[in-house]
């Protein structure tokens, strides 16, 4: 079962961001009115350790556990894809409090009323592939 | 121990953990990004009928939504085995914005006003829920990434696209706090 490390790093993940409260809707609303330091904390965190990490592994070209040399994709150049379509997520992201991976540990946690948010959201990429080559990227 | 674990988890714990999630899956060969999964539900559901966006091997990417099933997993341990009992402990000014929106204190780690399944047929959550998550997964695919991808994973990396994004997720964020919710409740 190569696959069960993966749903492992998934319960962790899980427990972290319940734990955290870095799923509750109080707290996104808390966020985008300035209020707390919670959640710039808990990203800031992550993104200053996920730097250094980054810049090691690059500079030391670490390799993954299969032995291939560990690769950052770029992202592809541009801007409108990311300020259009992260404005359009910033808009849902306070309305449901929960980005994509909040939604699935909230569900798990016993309020089934994210079951429904999952599936909008997944008609939402539906809706998106149908029209993506009439938006701007 | 479970009493130990079962308090709120400070920010700078949470973030450090984060990070080792992100390194984790970087490690096992893969990426931390959560909104993709969205993508592969609709090829798996035959979405290449429709568009050629979802036409591709989704089976490669069942290593993420075996992570999926974890987080899902992860909740429920949470919310079953390490829950606290006081509800979230957000300031004071946040508690008195939301009161003026007739949303009460925290009791729990979600609001009854938003999440409770007697509230599903009244308006403000078929907004918030139904529409709120269409958004979601419409912006984060034009976007191509969400919070992990673009903020953590993105930002981590020194991509100015994803700084673009999360300026775009605030934008959009600050909109809906503050024009949006006032007009939905």
């Amino acid at each position: 079962m190569k696959g069960i490390k993966f749903v492992l790093v998934g319960i962790l993940f899980g427990i972290i961001m319940s734990k955290s409260e870095a799923i509750s809707w109080y707290r996104i609303q808390e966020m985008f009115r300035f209020q707390s330091f919670h959640m710039f904390g808990i990203i800031g965190v992550a993104v200053v350790l996920g730097a250094i990490g980054t810049a090691l592994i690059k500079k030391y070209n670490l390799k993954d556990i299969g032995g291939e040399p560990i690769k950052f994709a770029p992202k592809e150049a541009g801007w409108k894809r990311y300020l259009y379509g992260g404005t359009i997520f910033g808009l849902g992201w306070a309305m449901t409090g929960a980005c994509p991976g909040p939604m699935f540990v909230s569900l798990g946690y016993g309020y089934w009323m994210f079951a429904l948010a999952i599936l909008t959201a997944t008609l939402g990429t539906f809706v998106y592939g149908l029209v993506k080559d009439k938006l701007p990227h | 121990m479970i009493e130990f674990i079962s308090q709120p988890w400070p920010w700078y714990f949470s973030g450090m953990a984060i990070a080792v999630v992100m390194f984790l899956l970087v490690f096992f060969g893969k990426n931390f990004g959560f909104s993709s999964n969205f993508r592969h539900f609709c090829a798996a559901c035959g979405g290449a009928k429709y568009s050629k966006f979802f036409d591709y091997d989704w089976r490669a990417y069942a290593w993420s939504i075996l992570f999926l099933v974890g987080t899902v997993a992860g909740g429920w341990i949470s919310g079953t085995f390490l829950t606290s009992d006081a509800g979230v402990q957000i300031s004071e000014a946040t508690i008195n914005d939301l009161g003026k929106l007739g949303i009460l204190a925290p009791s729990g780690l979600q609001p009854d006003e938003v999440f409770g399944l007697n509230k599903v047929l009244t308006m403000p959550v078929l907004v918030l829920v139904v529409l709120g998550g269409f958004l979601v997964g419409f912006g984060t695919r034009w976007a191509g990434g969400c919070t992990s991808g673009h903020a953590i994973s993105g930002l981590s990396n020194l991509q100015l696209p994803s700084l673009i994004a999360v300026i775009g997720f605030f934008i959009g964020g600050l909109i809906t706090t503050h024009l949006l919710l006032p007009l939905i409740f």
